[in-house]
């Protein structure tokens, strides 16, 4: 088990540096190709309503996602800093495991703000690609935008 | 009344200059709560769908204010004040309930459904102690009443004895626009809070301005989801408070202002890996991919495709806002129309490809307005008035929201 611990946590690292670094090209990578990802609201999620903020149906989608990003979408220059706690285990293999995250949003002017608290529930396939992953986002308001993933 | 004699006058009697003070003034602010938000409008309060069953109750806000808009046990809507009467405390913290009673926790008073004080805490005192003054009457105490109605799914609200009916508010043409969109059961997908670093006449502005949408939104454009040459139009009611703005489908021609504008917009040659989000169903079988209206002041229906909303602008302070998006389907949605749904919500709301602009560039206003006392903004483009028009390089609804704005305002 504690391999498979070790394994998830660097993967839950690898994805919030990629995030952090603005190296979402090598995000995506940590994705399968059929993978299922939606950024949705606590709120909505324990209603059981169905809405995300965010919501692709396989990696195609989230490719997009990150293409608008960097060529039609226009936002003031940010940063992340995330900080995600120890995984929490909950199958595997395949995997499946929560994680609590903390992200710090950082603009180009300076200001820095708790933008987003919330958990990943994540599932991965054999080789330890996501699969499945929906970030449910504690905080119901969303400050201004939200452009980068969480 | 306050005194607003120390405002900077509007700059002359037209439409086209919008002094920058206006975002940015707390006493002007201040008087919007009370002419206009408390004034005689109609405010959006819910969907009914939000409050489908008989005796239940939600949350809401008309301007700041905190309101309860109520269905009782009847199925008769109602709204008052979400204020104890007591001692100020909101009557229901959360979203909503359910029951005959809300009770205030502090001193649990407690009203019925339609705002009526009902009980009062040891009214007769404890032992024969304390207690209410015998003459104290529960009917002369209780939180201020709205009249309260529904239009298409949706119910308004207003504090103003004098404002007209709701269906005479709204107009047919906007009542027309309305039920084309809001015809049927109404089934909720969920919602999105995002807070505004701005103004929220900002915001009310930006969805009238259909001249941005293919110039700040390079998502769209870059699709050919709207570009200008599409055909379309925006109709502005004649208070000018109302608007729709529409777009129709598959007839895109070229047109070469737009190609010779050397637009950002306009980049050639970028495809979506995974067109699925973009492939909408004409569920309304009249071509029309995009119908965005508003109801003077603060409420949004919005129809981009199959991605179905309504949008609520609650002031927050004089430069913060927070917008509610409630996203919605129908009832009799089959499987693949339900899930193209959820996928086109990645157009709009807080991240959406098309609107997460509109989320900052209020705030770039807002900040741009700083020491612009004595400045206005230019409101030109298609003339003068706040007519209805063809095509959509125009700011005619614009100028409509100030025509109705002032009008309320007394400015």
């Amino acid at each position: 088990m504690s391999g498979l611990q070790d394994a998830l946590d660097g993967l839950f690292a690898r994805y919030a540096m990629a995030i952090d670094d603005d190296r979402l090209e090598d995000w995506l990578g940590l994705f399968a190709e059929d993978c299922r990802y939606r950024i949705a609201s606590r709120e909505n999620v324990e209603a059981g309503l169905p809405v995300s903020v965010v919501y692709a149906d396989g990696r195609a989608m989230l490719a997009d996602r990150v293409s608008a990003l960097r060529r039609a979408n226009i936002y003031e220059a940010q940063r992340y800093r995330h900080v995600i706690g120890r995984a929490l285990v909950e199958a595997g293999p395949p995997a499946a495991a929560r994680a609590g995250y903390h992200v710090a949003r950082i603009m180009r002017e300076g200001d820095l703000m708790l933008f987003s608290t919330g958990e990943y529930r994540a599932a991965f396939d054999e080789a330890l690609r996501i699969r499945e992953m929906t970030v449910v986002y504690d905080n119901a308001r969303i400050d201004t935008l939200l452009a980068l993933p969480l | 009344m306050q005194d607003l004699s120390r405002l900077p006058a509007w700059p002359g009697p037209g439409l086209t200059r919008v002094p920058f003070e206006v975002y940015r003034d707390p006493a002007l602010y201040k008087a919007e709560q009370e002419r206009l938000f408390r004034g005689p409008a109609w405010h959006f309060l819910c969907m009914e769908a939000e409050l489908p069953e008989p005796a239940s109750w939600r949350t809401t806000f008309v301007g700041e204010t905190p309101v309860i808009v109520s269905r009782d046990r009847h199925g008769r809507l109602h709204a008052f004040e979400n204020r104890c009467a007591h001692r100020g405390a909101l009557i229901c913290l959360g979203e909503g309930g359910r029951g005959r009673r809300i009770q205030c926790v502090y001193h649990a008073w407690n009203y019925d459904l339609e705002g009526n004080l009902r009980g009062v805490a040891f009214e007769g005192g404890i032992d024969g102690a304390g207690g209410m003054p015998a003459g104290f009457d529960k009917a002369r105490h209780g939180p201020r009443k709205l009249r309260a109605a529904a239009c298409c799914g949706l119910v308004f609200g207003t504090f103003s004895p004098d404002a007209p009916g709701l269906e005479d508010w709204l107009g047919p043409e906007i009542s027309t626009r309305l039920a084309r969109v809001l015809g049927k059961p109404v089934r909720l997908l969920g919602r999105h809070r995002q807070m505004l670093p701005n103004n929220w006449k900002l915001y009310v502005e930006n969805v009238k301005d259909s001249y941005h949408a293919s110039l700040l939104h390079s998502f769209f454009a870059t699709f050919r989801l709207n570009r200008l040459t599409q055909e379309g139009g925006v109709e502005v009611d004649d208070s000018g408070g109302h608007h729709a703005s529409w777009s129709r489908m598959r007839t895109d021609r070229p047109n070469e202002d737009y190609e010779k504008g050397g637009l950002r917009a306009w980049k050639e040659g970028y495809a979506l890996a995974d067109p699925r989000l973009i492939r909408g169903r004409d569920e309304f079988g009249d071509g029309v991919s995009l119908q965005i209206l508003t109801v003077f002041p603060t409420f949004v229906s919005q129809q981009v495709q199959n991605a179905l909303a309504v949008r609520h602008v609650v002031p927050k302070g004089v430069d913060r806002t927070e917008l509610l998006w409630t996203c919605y389907g129908f009832e009799d949605d089959d499987p693949e129309l339900a899930e193209q749904r959820l996928l086109q919500a990645n157009l709009v709301g807080p991240a959406g490809f098309i609107s997460m602009e509109d989320g900052a560039v209020g705030g770039f206003v807002q900040r741009g307005a700083a020491g612009a006392a004595g400045l206005a903004g230019v409101v030109e483009m298609g003339g003068a008035g706040a007519e209805s028009q063809r095509g959509r390089a125009t700011e005619t609804s614009v100028r409509g929201f100030w025509k109705a704005w002032r009008a309320v305002m007394g400015l």
